[in-house]
């Protein structure tokens, strides 16, 4: 430790005497829940083996994951095949970087043509056919369902709710009580009932013989809510909008969807992204959701993998390491949509 | 050549007249039959009934019984998908035709009988609803258990038995409803309640999941009659008969002494004409159905009769080792019974 | 002629916005009208009943935690009620606290202490990157299940008693003496609020403070004190007693409700601390400045500068998470706590299978007081907002 900064740290911590009782209290409250976890997650946590046998140290039984990984990651999505998870994984994640990093002019058809082509992509990667081994959903499960659902759910919310921000601007009168209506109804309503709802409910109000996925279904039911929060994202960036640009735009000879879509909306989504990554963030959160119509996402096979007699018992070790992997990408996220919203802000001044 | 051409366009009228007549149309049969698998909805995970390892590979009493349905209806036993149902999904799943039928140790009652748009398809497990309890809590029978409070799967029978039957001997007990079964049985194990209630069946399947079973003891005296048996949606009789006598050969079949083992000897030899309808060698019993006339020969050769499957799954040769008890043919003293083949 | 008519009326963008309306008004009807219709022949072909008679069964489902007056002899109706009412108490208290823990999170965030306020922001950031279930499942399989049986219960005072059951609280025998007191208490606070509406007038007009802090003392707290105490000594009171396999007597409150509460604090906590640290922050430094050199102290500039501020900026965003305690209240069904959803959407639905009718309700439920809590934050709102006079 350099002098310079012992000075300060001690500042900070024991500067006056008040500072320095609160910072005791404080660290012996820290002390008093940290080292019994660290004692239950590190020390005395057992990491070789192959059974619960093996877990006799006391601590965590990390053995419990380690055997059970795969699953964690692919649900029962077939061994052999499990390589097309991962290069779907990788294309999504090297477009994403693509885009991102692309020079300024190409990024917007970069994004278009990764739109288009990307989501039909991914679903013949996992759902195979045309060549590939047909996988059913009833195989998926584990972290990439979490990020499947999460991302196709998007896919859907995103469109629908820019729809409706602009539908909820509109001078038009039906259509912006239609939206407000949709919106206002899907954000009313708990997400558990809508993912049940829409399990139990589409196939009935769907003409007979017509099935669908009742993964597809939970996908539905999840983008309509998420469509409705995206929604009022957008609604946030339009309204940060000077209306000057519309009716510049409009005295320019611009038809209302050519002003929207070139002037309008890359401005309002620009100010929105952060707001509307804070969306996604929740809706990755809400995944947890399918659960109740069965459908194993990561929190799900954390607890299928539970009921296996052969792992009784292992409670902490299962929602610890899934609530891990959810608290790292929703951290992640959200420190990008921070880093997001700080450089709009500097770009403003 | 015109004549002949007439004369075949009606004989083909004809014949197909006189098929349809012979048998119903059966929107679900011929859906099977396109899709080339069934659809059945079973338990999320119950040892013993239906339970999928790690692999993703089912076994258990119900799971059996859908794998002899794919062996009857589409020769192949493994031609059968499993859709796990909670309790809260399981009615409209079946419902809304996402599931052909459900094998699913559901409690046939009058009112899911007539309310529910389902009908029951026969008796495949003869349940009776007791409890769990530590041993040290020192229990012996249900009545003891005044001032317990119970942990039971929402939506079932037996949260409703259960209710009604401490309710008429004036027993206070707490019962807390919980919506999936696993989660009753974890919150038991924790402390929350001093006994769970379900099936005897059931309970045996769900002791594994305990965190050590040695501490548990299963409460001997039964509070209600609980029988389950694969369930179907009303309408499309054809497939009801499929599902039903499907049931009902496994049981004859166990009555009759063929099992996998000696079924091909049994088919070639057996002087009994019961023995010779069911497997198909005459009566053409199948094609009433729409079905091959093997039908019950290839899901014995492939499962097994009842007893085996009994066995296999829930018996003696399981993990559970329940007895045949009220489950044993009603040659031998139990309630197992099956019309004849005739 | 005509057709440059047309063409004009076309042109027209009066005429164009009513087609584009009445296109889509016709699209929806259109789109209603056949999924209604798909329904209806769906249900009659798989003979699912409809209607809402099936309200008017008897439930025969017992209910651990009630509100009501609902046993298992009521109708499903009565289920129904008793579902909601568990719903909105845990609802009200969740956020009454999570308000509470949110502001002392809030302001410990910006703490000059530097050790609380990291302390407080990686709770913060724990707290909103991890799934409400993961909460709901901790408190409840983790935490209270770790409370002892109920032979090794905590006692407070030999009167209520803590277990892995609940709380068991004594009871009153006889309720009437606590609708006095709490009409009492509700008067006195009335006459509170009256006391402050003279004073304000008064100063308004004159320019003299009222002793109004002092008569509140006596009003909002030292009458209900003394009424409850009253009405607590002159009841005969149900204390629980260990008999069997637990406690009888008294009322429980059972353990799924303090874990779901528990969750819905801990985690919605975080998400108004933001809040709060960002209303705070919003108000310009400028303001407290001036204050202080106004000759305010620290206290009075928060209450009477920093605060009515900060909570015209912070309303909004209180809202919604007002709403979301609300929607987030189903998660207890996950742990068996009966709540509208876990009751009605849950065993109702199992034991009549009216899809359609028990999910339009229960979303119903939602919606009527999602709206009516909007209204009151908007009301409050108002009433806050900035006043140019």
């Amino acid at each position: 430790m350099s002098e310079a900064t012992l000075p300060l740290w001690r500042k900070r911590l024991f500067g006056t005497p008040a500072t320095a009782i609160g910072t005791l209290v404080i660290a012996f409250c820290i002390a008093w829940i940290a080292v019994p976890f660290l004692r239950w997650a590190l020390i005395d946590a057992n990491w070789v083996g192959t059974s619960r046998n093996d877990c006799t140290a006391g601590g965590a039984c990390w053995v419990f994951i380690r055997a059970r990984f795969g699953q964690f990651m692919y649900g029962l999505y077939p061994v052999d095949q499990r390589w097309r998870v991962d290069l779907t994984g990788i294309l999504f994640l090297l477009s994403v970087l693509a885009i991102v990093f692309a020079p300024k002019r190409l990024q917007l058809r970069l994004g278009l043509s990764a739109l288009v082509i990307l989501p039909p992509l991914g679903i013949w990667l996992l759902a195979g056919g045309f060549g590939l081994r047909p996988v059913e959903t009833r195989e998926w499960g584990g972290l990439m369902l979490t990020l499947f659902i999460s991302v196709y759910s998007s896919l859907i919310a995103i469109p629908l709710g820019i729809l409706f921000a602009l539908g909820r601007q509109s001078e038009l009168k039906v259509v912006r009580l239609v939206s407000i209506l949709f919106i206002e109804f899907w954000r009313g309503v708990p997400i558990i009932a809508v993912i049940f709802l829409a399990s139990l409910l589409l196939p009935l109000i769907l003409p007979s013989g017509v099935g669908i996925d009742r993964l597809a279904r939970a996908v539905i039911g999840l983008g309509l809510v998420i469509a409705a929060y995206m929604a009022e994202a957008v609604r946030g960036g339009l309204q940060a909008l000077p209306s000057g640009q519309r009716e510049a735009a409009t005295a320019l000879g611009l038809t209302y969807w050519k002003a929207t879509g070139l002037i309008i909306l890359p401005q309002a989504l620009r100010i929105s992204l952060p707001a509307m990554t804070n969306e996604f963030i929740a809706l990755v959160k809400n995944t947890t959701l399918v659960l109740v119509v069965s459908i194993l996402d990561l929190l799900g096979i954390a607890q299928a993998s539970l009921a296996d007699p052969a792992w009784v018992g292992m409670n902490m070790e299962a929602y610890f390491f899934s609530g891990g992997i959810y608290w790292l990408i929703c951290y992640g996220l959200s420190r990008w949509s921070r880093a997001l919203e700080r450089r709009g802000r500097q770009r403003q001044r | 050549m015109k004549t002949t051409i007439l004369a075949a366009a009606a004989l083909a009228a004809g014949a197909s007249f006189a098929n349809a007549q012979q048998l119903a149309p059966s929107p679900t049969l011929d859906a099977i039959k396109a899709r080339g698998n069934i659809e059945c909805g079973v338990h999320l995970g119950l040892p013993g009934f239906s339970f999928a390892n790690d692999k993703g590979e089912w076994t258990g009493l119900d799971v059996d019984y859908c794998k002899a349905l794919a062996a009857a209806v589409l020769g192949d036993a493994t031609k059968v998908k499993f859709t796990p149902t909670s309790v809260q999904q399981r009615w409209p799943i079946l419902q809304s035709g996402q599931v052909d039928l459900l094998a699913r140790n559901s409690t046939i009652t009058f009112s899911r009988n007539a309310t529910l748009g389902l009908n029951f398809q026969g008796i495949n497990f003869y349940e009776g609803q007791t409890f769990i309890v530590r041993k040290k809590a020192n229990v012996k029978t249900a009545a003891d258990l005044d001032g317990a409070s119970v942990c039971v799967a929402a939506g079932s029978t037996e949260e409703k038995n259960a209710a009604d039957w401490f309710r008429e001997r004036n027993l206070k007990v707490t019962i807390t409803n919980f919506q999936k079964n696993d989660d009753a049985i974890t919150a038991y194990d924790t402390g929350r309640c001093d006994a769970y209630t379900a099936g005897v069946g059931a309970l045996a399947g769900q002791r594994v999941k305990l965190k050590v079973p040695d501490d548990h003891v299963i409460l001997t005296q039964p509070i209600s009659n609980d029988p389950q048996g694969p369930v179907t949606r009303w309408g499309d009789e054809r497939w009801q008969l499929i599902v039903r006598w499907v049931l009902n050969g496994t049981i004859a079949a166990e009555a009759l002494g063929v099992t996998s083992a000696n079924v091909d000897e049994m088919k070639a030899n057996s002087k009994n004409t019961e023995v010779r309808r069911l497997l198909g060698v005459e009566g053409g019993f199948g094609a009433m159905m729409g079905l091959p006339d093997d039908w019950m020969y290839k899901v014995i050769k492939q499962v097994g009769n009842y007893g085996e499957s009994f066995e296999r799954t829930v018996g003696m040769g399981s993990t559970l080792k329940l007895e045949r008890g009220q489950n044993q043919l009603w040659t031998k003293g139990g309630l197992l019974f099956t019309p004849p083949f005739q | 002629m005509p057709l440059t008519k047309a063409l004009a009326l076309i042109n027209d963008k009066r005429v164009r916005d009513w087609i584009y309306q009445l296109a889509l008004i016709v699209g929806l009807v259109a789109l209603t009208v056949y999924f209604v219709r798909n329904a209806s022949q769906n249900m009659v072909k798989a003979g699912i009943a409809s209607g809402f008679d099936f309200l008017w069964r008897t439930s025969g489902i017992d209910v651990p935690f009630v509100l009501t007056s609902y046993t298992q002899a009521d109708n499903i109706l009565g289920l129904f009620w008793a579902g909601v009412a568990n719903t909105m108490l845990v609802t009200v208290i969740a956020i009454a606290l999570a308000t509470l823990l949110g502001f002392v999170l809030g302001i410990a965030r910006l703490s000059s202490h530097w050790l609380l306020s990291t302390l407080a922001g990686a709770y913060i950031e724990f707290v909103r990157n991890i799934p409400l279930l993961f909460f709901v499942l901790f408190w409840y399989f983790g935490v209270i299940a770790a409370l002892p049986a109920p032979r090794d219960s905590l006692s407070v005072f030999g009167i209520a008693f803590l277990n892995n059951r609940g709380l068991t609280i004594p009871l009153p025998d006889a309720p009437a003496n606590f609708r006095w007191a709490i009409a009492a208490i509700l008067l006195a606070w009335l006459a509170q609020w009256l006391v402050a509406f003279w004073a304000r007038r008064r100063k308004d007009r004159t320019g003299r403070d009222a002793p109004v802090v002092a008569i509140g003392l006596v009003l909002v707290i030292l009458v209900p004190i003394l009424a409850i105490a009253w009405a607590s000594l002159a009841t005969r009171w149900d204390i629980p007693i260990l008999r069997g396999f637990n406690y009888r007597g008294g009322f429980v409150v059972i353990p799924e409700f303090v874990a779901l509460l528990a969750a819905l604090v801990t985690y919605t906590a975080g998400f108004i601390a933001e809040i709060v640290r960002g209303g705070i922050q919003a108000v310009p430094h400028g303001q407290t400045e001036a204050a202080s050199a106004l000759g305010l102290r620290r206290g009075p500039i928060l209450r009477f500068v920093t605060i009515p501020q900060a909570l015209r900026v912070m309303m909004p965003p209180m809202t919604n998470q007002y709403l979301n305690v609300l929607k987030n209240s189903s998660f207890g069904a996950a742990i068996a706590y009966p709540d509208v959803v876990s009751l009605f959407m849950g065993s109702a639905l199992n034991n009549t299978g009216q899809a359609i009718e028990i999910i339009a309700m229960t979303l119903a439920v939602y919606l009527v007081i999602g709206l009516a809590v909007s209204a009151l934050m908007n009301w409050y709102n108002a009433r806050i907002a900035l006043v140019t006079r």
